[in-house]
């Protein structure tokens, strides 16, 4: 069985084994060309029903106004209900990326929000698109990531995991983050992307955008919200982004790849990895992992 | 060349500190699969934390836990993706501690193929063989055995060929077990160096095999082809009628297509052959034989399924499947049976002991199970068979089960999905051992039950009474003898037939070859649960009085009667008081460390989760405990009402 059709057959074991096991299951929606592969995988997985969950979107209100418009045709086109929650007390509290820094942002904006959903719903099995090649704590994780009612990852306490006979027994208000796409790499995405032709944020592919740079990143200008430095200039120039999150939190890399076959030659011959854009991972040693424990995907 | 195109996983096991981490870390740094970025951090570490002097410390490419780094050690199964011109690879890196090995079985059950490392200077250590044998037990056939730090033996010949010798025993030793991984393949390397690898070390002249790559880009996928019939465990059951309403309108083009309002397709891994439309199969555990109407993968329906896709089937008729049920070929269906001989992984820091009941699981439904015989542990040494009462964590060992139900199955080495099961334990959760099915046991078909020409409910009726169990539970000295005999006399004073069981008769009678170690204690309860339901079906109202200190066992004898048959009561009292009181200065004689396994001091007491009674702590009210029951009793329709109890029912 060729690469490709290997991994989509497996991950629609996972994400059928874990709704079969649910009681009120949802996925993650992050936007991303990795929840868009993931939606994809749950629409194959269910045809010729619609998946029996809801999409959920953790909206810091910092993302880019490309991703919101995305994510609603989206949700709008394949009739899945989708529901968007941010954290409210955050918002009143001005918690501001550029004020607070990385750190307390994601605590409050992201992790914070994702505990209060959760536990307002009640979802006990929670689809999330990371892939184990992105960062090492991720290289770590189960398929079924158990998680206690506080919402913690034990990383020296997982369960063992037997593949084709996972253990979801839970007690209340325990749950389980299930990742379908585990095993996947960032070109296998892209391949499958170009292979079911999947649409994806506009944002991946390379066109001129207005940014500037600091610390060596190229930040996009999405909003008047981005305060300039006395020595920054706004200017425009052809960028795509490699991995897409809060638009402060998350650099543009210079780029000629303009549709999907492009964006895989250049990824064929990269020499970075796909997170070094991601400037919430280099916060602190085990920075992801310490989010993790902390109920952060 | 083009090997194969699909996704090759691969497994790098053995002890502790062999250098799996480093090998790895190096193989993706030679094939050329570490980003620029990734580098950096590794030679910015590798200064910092490394224990590999000047060169790069390629171990923390993998370690990526806090506690890993800090602690310079394994303790989960990290995954690397590797890609060469012609092959993709998943390599999962698996800690190499004794106390990890539950990791490891977590790794080796997803990979084809395996890596076992071992140090050149200590050669095979118990641990090396613990990683062969599982990795055997699992299906792995295809292994590569490392033999690393070769350059701290100077590169001898002489010990590559001594350890190659052991190899060889080693894989002889596994076929006691009827599993024969290939010969494996025997390569001398120096990981942290690099030589072997990916070239051809020039320290090792002698050597004419291929190097790690050279074996990695030919070993074979596993074979899904052979045919051992069909297989289709259900894992989800898709549902829907007309009133399902979809944007997409794919279904009701699809119902009026076929003419039926609902739609349920069948969800779920094929494996062990193929399977066609029109098919004609049988639905397990049933057997009702119907024919495969449509067969949808994906987005599409296609008209042959093979071995390894996620489909989901319609079948003709109206049938009913559920999650669990198996789907085969009409012609080539599996056995069923609720007896089997397995081997088994211990996971769990909970030993695994007769007579303790565990959640089964298996792709073929789920069943309670219970442990009736542990035939062997198998030693490490020469994987020599072991007499053993129990398997502790991380034991390898053969075991007979009995569940609760029939349930389809095939032996593990003909079909790993319908071979192979997991225990659960059902208080805690725990995954306490996997395993793989070997054989069924045919004995519980030669035990036909005595059938009785005087039913349970007529014995009872004569007593006029409904006949139950009412269990005491407590630490010693805790008040349940008391309240036992207090209660048997309410009881019988109000013409009820009763029987007592506690120490004295069950201890120094029926139980007086069992002592307290743990099995013991469940063999006691065990026997205890048996004779009070001979006893109930006597029509008795059982009263008994232990101490019974496993929840776990005594959910064992809850489940030997009907729901409302078992009364599990807490005499809650206090350690301090229970200590204090101590009429038979048992106590006093197990903190002076006279008494081993003493309930309280030194072996833990497992309180009711779900109790029908708790007694007030320490309250030292025999009699008005006593009525408490009698008050819960009558309350649940046991006994007549209290106005009633010198009369007896009219017409009895």
């Amino acid at each position: 069985m060729p690469v490709l059709a290997q991994l989509e057959q497996e991950s629609i074991r996972i994400i059928r084994e874990a709704v079969a096991e649910a009681e009120r299951p949802v996925m993650l929606y992050s936007i991303g060309k990795d929840s868009s592969v993931m939606l994809h995988l749950a629409l194959k997985a269910f045809y010729p029903l619609l998946p029996p969950f809801p999409l959920l979107h953790v909206d810091t209100t910092w993302k880019f106004r490309e991703m919101i418009s995305f994510r609603d045709a989206t949700a709008e086109r394949l009739g899945m209900k989708l529901l968007v929650h941010t954290n409210r007390s955050g918002l009143e509290r001005g918690i501001d990326p550029f004020v607070h820094g990385s750190r307390i942002y994601t605590d409050v904006m992201k992790t914070e929000a994702l505990r209060q959903v959760l536990d307002q719903y009640g979802f006990d099995m929670i689809f999330g698109g990371a892939r184990r090649d992105e960062e090492k704590s991720r290289a770590k994780e189960r398929v079924f990531s158990f998680r206690n009612s506080q919402h913690r990852w034990e990383p020296r306490e997982q369960r063992p995991e037997f593949w084709g006979i996972p253990n979801l027994m839970k007690n209340r208000g325990e749950s389980f983050r299930v990742f379908p796409l585990s095993d996947w790499t960032e070109l296998d995405v892209w391949r499958y992307i170009r292979q079911e032709q999947i649409p994806v944020v506009p944002l991946y592919f390379a066109a001129e955008r207005p940014v500037v740079e600091r610390q060596g990143q190229l930040l996009m200008v999405d909003d008047t919200r981005l305060p300039l430095m006395p020595d920054e200039q706004v200017r425009r120039a052809k960028v795509r982004f490699r991995t897409l999150g809060c638009y402060p939190l998350t650099a543009a890399t210079l780029s000629d790849a303009g549709d999907v076959e492009a964006v895989i030659r250049e990824l064929e011959t990269a020499t970075l990895s796909e997170r070094c854009g991601r400037l919430i991972d280099f916060d602190q040693t085990g920075s992801m992992e310490l989010k993790k424990q902390e109920g952060y995907f | 060349m083009k090997t194969s195109d699909a996704v090759l996983r691969i497994l790098a096991c053995g002890s502790v500190d062999d250098g799996k981490s480093t090998l790895i870390g190096h193989l993706l740094f030679l094939t050329g699969n570490l980003a620029e970025d990734q580098l950096r951090v590794l030679y910015e570490e590798s200064a910092r934390l490394g224990r590999s002097g000047a060169a790069p410390d390629y171990s923390l490419l993998l370690d990526g836990l806090l506690a890993e780094r800090q602690q310079g050690i394994t303790i989960d199964v990290a995954h690397r993706y590797l890609a060469t011109a012609t092959r993709k690879y998943i390599l999962a890196d698996a800690p190499g501690h004794e106390q990890y090995t539950r990791n490891m079985a977590t790794a080796a059950s997803r990979c084809d193929a395996a890596i076992l490392l071992l140090d050149a200077t200590t050669g095979f250590l118990p641990q090396t063989r613990r990683h062969a044998l599982i990795c055997a037990l699992f299906g792995i056939r295809q292994l590569l055995l490392v033999v690393n730090k070769m350059d701290l033996t100077g590169w001898s010949r002489e010990r590559f060929l001594e350890i190659s010798d052991h190899c060889r025993q080693l894989t002889e030793d596994l076929t006691l077990f009827g599993v024969c991984p290939e010969q494996p393949v025997v390569v001398p390397v120096s990981a942290l160096a690099g030589d072997n690898l990916t070239a051809r070390s020039p320290h090792t002249s002698w050597y004419d095999g291929p190097t790690v790559l050279d074996w990695l880009q030919s070993v074979p996928c596993a074979d899904l082809r052979r045919d051992n019939g069909a297989r289709l465990p259900v894992q989800y059951v898709l549902h829907a009628g007309q009133q399902w309403a979809d944007s997409r309108q794919v279904l009701p083009e699809l119902l009026r297509s076929s003419g039926s309002d609902v739609f349920r397709g069948y969800c779920g891994h094929l494996s062990g052959g193929s399977l066609q439309q029109g098919e004609r199969v049988a639905i397990l555990p049933s057997g009702v034989e119907t024919s495969v109407q449509q067969i949808w993968s994906g987005f599409r329906l296609i008209e042959k399924a093979e071995p390894g896709q996620e489909i989901a089937l319609t079948l003709a008729g109206e049938q009913d499947v559920v999650r669990g049920d198996c789907i085969v070929p009409a012609g080539n269906r599996p056995e069923q049976a609720d007896r089997f001989k397995v081997r088994v992984v211990c996971l769990d820091t909970q030993a695994l002991l007769p007579g303790r009941r565990y959640r089964f699981r298996s792709a073929c439904g789920s069943a309670t199970a219970e442990i009736t015989r542990i035939r062997n542990r198998i030693g490490l040494a020469s994987y020599q068979r072991l007499a053993a009462d129990r398997l502790e964590m991380n034991d390898v060992g053969e075991v007979e089960l009995q569940l609760s139900r029939q349930l389809p199955f095939d032996p593990f080495d003909r079909n790993s999905q319908t071979g192979s099961f997991v225990l659960i334990d059902q208080g805690s959760h725990a995954s306490v051992a996997c395993g793989m099915i070997l054989h069924p046991l045919r004995r519980a078909a030669n035990i036909h039950r005595h059938r009785e020409t005087v039913a349970p409910d007529e014995r009872a009726l004569l007593k006029a009474q409904r006949p139950c169990v009412i269990w005491l539970t407590g630490l010693s000295a805790s008040g349940k003898s008391s309240i036992a005999n207090a209660l048997e006399r309410l009881l019988v004073d109000q013409g009820c037939h009763t029987m007592l069981l506690d120490g004295d008769n069950i201890r120094h009678g029926l139980n007086r070859d069992l002592g307290f170690t743990e099995p013991d204690r469940i063999e006691n309860i065990r026997r205890i649960g048996e004779v009070a339901k001979l006893m109930t079906e006597a029509g008795l109202i059982v009263i008994t009085a232990f101490i019974s200190p496993y929840r776990s066992d005594r959910d064992m004898v809850r489940q030997m009667f009907a729901e409302g048959d078992f009364f599990e009561i807490h005499v809650a009292t206090p350690l301090e008081v229970c200590e204090q009181r101590d009429p038979k200065g048992l106590y006093r004689l197990a903190r002076s460390g006279v008494i081993p396994n003493f309930t309280g001091i030194n072996s833990p007491y497992e309180e009711p989760l779900q109790a029908e009674l708790v007694l007030a702590a320490g309250a030292s009210q025999t009699a008005d405990d006593a009525m408490a029951i009698v008050g819960m009793l009558r309350s649940c329709g046991k006994l007549q009402p209290a106005t009633d109890q010198a009369v007896p029912e009219e017409g009895v």
